[in-house]
């Protein structure tokens, strides 16, 4: 029990003079996404997967391969900064909230460079 | 994780039954939560059968009749009975309004009678609001300039910008919508909640007011801010009729725009 005045608890740690930038990256990747999305989709359905060469030469188009990256990008870090909030939303003690927050944002720093790695190799043809 | 079952000393269970009269012809059954924190027992649900002839038209008319006639240990707050007050904000029928103001035709079947959801009960029907207080205290409100006011006459303000409080001044800080918020719910220690961010945007929209920066300011966090998920559960309970899912988006438009 704690014998702090309800003001004091209100006020808490004060301001932490963030959460805007997040808040907003987050809008502006959602529409970034449409677009993207859609270009994903239809570059997916228009390939012809029985030719691995085919595939490969979609992804040499320098074009494809600028989308591509910004798709991935844009995606997991709208998805970082989304589950960042869920987690913030329902994860208690503090250390589980801090720690799956870090966890995500880990995994998709990892996700991005794999999923960069592998275009820009396919791209450079190693 | 968020809790999202009641502790076992809250589980509410089947109260008494209190039967109308046999001559009783308008008969209506109102259940209502009754937990009396020096019993130390659960809470319970007592059944109240009304007959309407005998009271107002009103949910707040039911319990003042119950309180009067029936059972006087029935504990609630009410003030003003014509939704000015905010004092008999409760959950009735499932949603967050004030007794005073919610007509028994407007609804069908049994109703069942609730304190705010999602507070702590002091007795009954009565939550405890102690904390939502000093949320409101924490945003200052009240008009703060720099200027020194005309000595002559009151600060001036243009017939536009005063439009810009209303819809925001109308609020009586019932609790409704703050308490309807699964994010209050969950981080009501952090999150200002629906109430207390309409009653600051009121002040960062005020014209005459000077610290708009500052309050900004106060209002930039995760939590005090950024809990709000625009599930609108605020704007479609608030006994006033009042938006204040629009007035926490117009605070979020403001932020946006001081960085750009």
């Amino acid at each position: 029990m704690s014998l702090a005045s309800p003001l004091a608890r209100a006020r808490g740690l004060g301001s932490a003079g963030r959460g805007t930038q997040d808040w907003w990256q987050q809008r502006v990747t959602a529409i970034a996404l449409l677009p993207l999305s859609l270009w994903f989709i239809g570059s997916l359905l228009a390939l012809d997967y029985a030719d691995p060469a085919a595939v490969a030469g979609w992804l040499r188009s320098p074009l494809s391969a600028i989308l591509m990256l910004m798709f991935v990008l844009v995606l997991l870090h709208h998805a970082q900064l989304g589950v960042q909030v869920v987690i913030e939303d329902y994860v208690e003690p503090e250390w589980q909230k801090v720690a799956c927050v870090i966890l995500v944002k880990f995994l998709a720093v990892l996700v991005g460079l794999a999923s960069a790695l592998a275009i820009l190799k396919v791209f450079f043809g190693f | 994780m968020a809790e999202f079952t009641l502790p076992k000393n809250s589980k509410v269970l089947p109260g008494r039954t209190f039967a109308a009269s046999a001559d009783a012809r308008r008969k209506k059954t109102f259940r209502v939560y009754r937990w009396d924190p020096d019993s130390g027992g659960n809470p319970r649900m007592d059944r109240y059968e009304i007959d309407l002839d005998q009271c107002g038209p009103m949910v707040l008319d039911v319990l003042i009749y119950i309180k009067n006639e029936i059972d006087s240990t029935l504990s609630f707050r009410r003030s003003c009975r014509e939704g000015i007050c905010g004092s008999c904000a409760m959950n009735i029928g499932g949603t967050n309004t004030l007794a005073c103001t919610g007509a028994i035709v407007d609804y069908p079947g049994d109703i069942a009678v609730y304190p705010l959801p999602h507070l702590a009960v002091v007795k009954d029907l009565i939550p405890d609001l102690k904390h939502f207080y000093a949320q409101y205290a924490s945003i200052q409100p009240w008009l703060q300039a720099h200027s020194p006011a005309p000595p002559d006459r009151e600060r001036l303000q243009s017939k536009p910008d005063r439009a810009k409080l209303d819809g925001l001044y109308e609020c009586i800080l019932c609790a409704c919508c703050s308490t309807s918020c699964p994010s209050y719910w969950w981080n009501g220690d952090r999150y200002l909640g629906p109430a207390i961010l309409l009653q600051a945007y009121r002040w960062i929209v005020d014209s005459r007011d000077e610290n708009t920066g500052e309050r900004l300011d106060n209002l930039e966090d995760p939590f005090r801010l950024y809990r709000c998920h625009t599930i609108m559960n605020c704007t479609k309970t608030c006994p006033k009729g009042l938006n204040p899912a629009k007035a926490i988006a117009e605070i979020k438009k403001l932020l946006v725009s001081r960085t750009m």
